[in-house]
């Protein structure tokens, strides 16, 4: 086992170079200098000519391209022009909140949609099924920003259901500020994963074990739970990889409008005030978390499914 | 009830290739979705829309839409067409503006398309077809540029295009070619050892003829799948940059009179998002349904 993560650890390699390679060729030499784009027009030569100095933009590119891998390796990202804050500190005080909404909104869609898809899927064909879904379709066919507006305005606002907005630390009380967001996010990423999983398991009802349980007498349920949703859990594996970008993008909107101080927040008032170094450390994070959040799922299949191969 | 749906199968089987025999795969396409009521309906609406987005791009209707018609933050009524969405803060009407959020989302679907479509064939056709080291590379490039999560790259982009509709094409563009190349380049694998493909290299067909002229018809239809997929999501991804200020400017789109509406759902005014929402929601389910109907009738697996 070990070597084949160290096998699948070392394959990562050329994907991560490649990230940095486009992200250093976006930022440092297609944005032109990103100088201009923080300091805004009235900037004077001089505030230029120390930026520059500053971020090393006055250094042949390779050597620039060097002290952005020495970045990555060393996480250390530098500071943030906006805050002056270093970057990594930043991380790491924006990963907790950015976690805790992220990973239960996950965990309770996959549980939901899973369940759901298994449930329309036994009863293919009936009118549950239809209704699931069309539901799904419409579901997946309202704007996010939508489902947000319309939770903060009227469940929040009007109703008084949950808190507008807002933030806290300590536990329990953390849990009333990500409630709203995590229903939201649950909702609008059930259409989805709810025809994904139908899909993915119809695909396994018609194939021959499944035929063979029923022929030496199987009830319907037995061959469902016990057969069926084990061989899912392969396509399940791989929706969680296609899940990934979405749950940064929930990340995004999700915190800002809900005030939660994530990675999703920071990335968000970078944008705003172009602050340049954020908005690249941001993009080499996510794109490392999602080459990580690949190399698990890998590393899962073979929990899972016997026949992929550790050699 | 297994021998039942199997005979049914056998039925259908039997039935569809008496009803397809001679036909081509688009006449046979075009056949089965013509049956298809509900993706009629769709292509209907999208239809609907694209002459929408096409009578206000020639200024026949709603226009001028920053003309003031009313009072600030009118109610919706029936009184007049300008008012039937009420209007926004300076006065003008949040119909025309819908309106016009069409035009933007439809040409950046269509633009973005033309851009990413062209792309993705390219480098999918490329690596199915040679294979080796041209391949390897391929695949690579597509790997890396897709492990960056799709809405970083887009902001990445538009950030350093600067603001603006230009932007937002070209970010939906770059970033929207993978999921077709990997398509396409599993096609070119099965594609380029088949008899026909054969039959035109012994015949002295080059590899630009093979590539071009034999396999890329038959693997066409993903292209008009992938299409409905890639439309619909360019107008979602076009409605969240303009919404975090990263897209159009001083032009009326969906995401940006949801901005809008932020601020002003708590003074009751929520015409300007219902009218953004409703107006997306119907296009985008109609590309959801016929993505799903095209892929029914186009892909010859699941006939």
């Amino acid at each position: 086992m070990l070597p084949y993560i160290f096998r699948k650890l070392l394959s990562t390699i050329p994907t991560l170079f490649g990230v940095a390679l486009i992200v250093f060729i976006l930022f440092n030499m297609v944005g032109g200098d990103p100088t201009y784009q923080m300091l805004g027009r009235h900037a004077n030569a001089k505030q230029v000519e120390e930026l520059r100095h500053e971020y090393g933009f006055d250094q042949p590119k390779y050597i620039q391209f060097g002290q952005y891998l020495k970045q990555i390796i060393t996480f250390d990202y530098g500071r943030s022009y906006a805050t002056k804050q270093p970057i990594n500190q930043m991380i790491k005080d924006g990963i907790g909140p950015s976690l805790s909404l992220m990973i239960p909104s996950f965990f309770i869609t996959t549980l939901l949609a899973v369940s759901l898809g298994l449930l329309v899927a036994y009863f293919r064909g009936k009118w549950i099924d239809k209704l699931v879904v069309i539901l799904s379709v419409f579901g997946m066919s309202v704007s996010m920003l939508a489902y947000i507006l319309f939770g903060q305005y009227f469940l929040a606002y009007k109703l008084g259901w949950f808190p507008i907005s807002g933030y806290e630390t300590a536990w329990p009380d953390r849990l009333q500020y990500l409630l709203m967001p995590m229903i939201i996010f649950v909702v609008v990423s059930l259409g989805y994963d709810v025809r994904f999983y139908r899909t993915a398991i119809l695909e396994e009802t018609s194939q021959d074990y499944v035929r063979t349980a029923r022929a030496k007498g199987l009830t319907e349920s037995r061959i469902f739970f016990k057969h069926v949703l084990k061989n899912s859990m392969i396509p399940i594996l791989t929706n969680i990889v296609i899940e990934i970008p979405l749950l940064i993008l929930g990340a995004f909107l999700l915190e800002s409008f809900f005030g939660i101080p994530g990675l999703g927040s920071i990335t968000i008032d970078a944008v705003h005030n172009s602050d340049f170094p954020v908005i690249k450390a941001m993009t080499t994070l996510d794109a490392i978390l999602f080459i990580l959040g690949n190399l698990a799922t890998d590393i899962m299949y073979t929990l899972v499914d016997p026949r992929v191969s550790l050699k | 009830m297994t021998t039942q749906v199997a005979a049914v199968e056998v039925i259908r089987v039997v039935s569809s290739e008496k009803a397809v025999r001679g036909r081509s795969l688009w006449r046979d396409a075009f056949y089965r979705l013509k049956k298809d009521r509900i993706a009629i309906f769709c292509l209907s609406v999208v239809g609907l829309y694209s002459l929408i987005a096409l009578a206000a791009k020639f200024g026949w209707i709603a226009s001028p839409w920053d003309k003031v018609v009313g009072a600030p933050y009118l109610a919706p009524s029936l009184d007049s067409i300008e008012l039937f969405l009420g209007t926004d803060i300076f006065g003008r009407s949040v119909f025309y503006k819908v309106i016009q959020g069409t035009r933007i989302a439809m040409s950046v679907g269509l633009v973005s398309s033309l851009i990413s479509i062209p792309i993705g064939v390219f480098f999918g056709a490329l690596a199915g077809y040679f294979r080796g080291w041209v391949d390897d590379l391929i695949v690579w490039f597509y790997t890396t540029v897709s492990s960056i999560p799709n809405i970083m790259l887009l902001i990445a982009i538009a950030f350093i295009m600067g603001k603006g509709i230009t932007s937002i094409y070209v970010a939906l563009g770059i970033t929207a070619w993978v999921s077709l190349a990997r398509v396409i380049r599993g096609e070119f694998i099965k594609h380029k050892s088949r008899e026909y493909v054969l039959a035109a290299e012994s015949l002295g067909a080059g590899h630009a003829s093979r590539i071009f002229k034999h396999i890329l018809p038959n693997v066409s239809h993903f292209i008009i799948i992938n299409l409905s997929i890639q439309f619909m999501s360019a107008i979602k991804s076009e409605v969240i940059l303009s919404f975090l200020g990263l897209g159009v400017q001083g032009q009326p789109s969906w995401g940006v009179m949801i901005d809008d509406a932020r601020l002003e759902l708590s003074r009751g005014v929520w015409w300007q998002l219902a009218g953004a929402t409703v107006a997306m929601f119907f296009v985008v389910l109609a590309f959801n349904i016929l993505g799903d109907s095209l892929r029914d009738s186009l892909d010859p697996k699941i006939k």
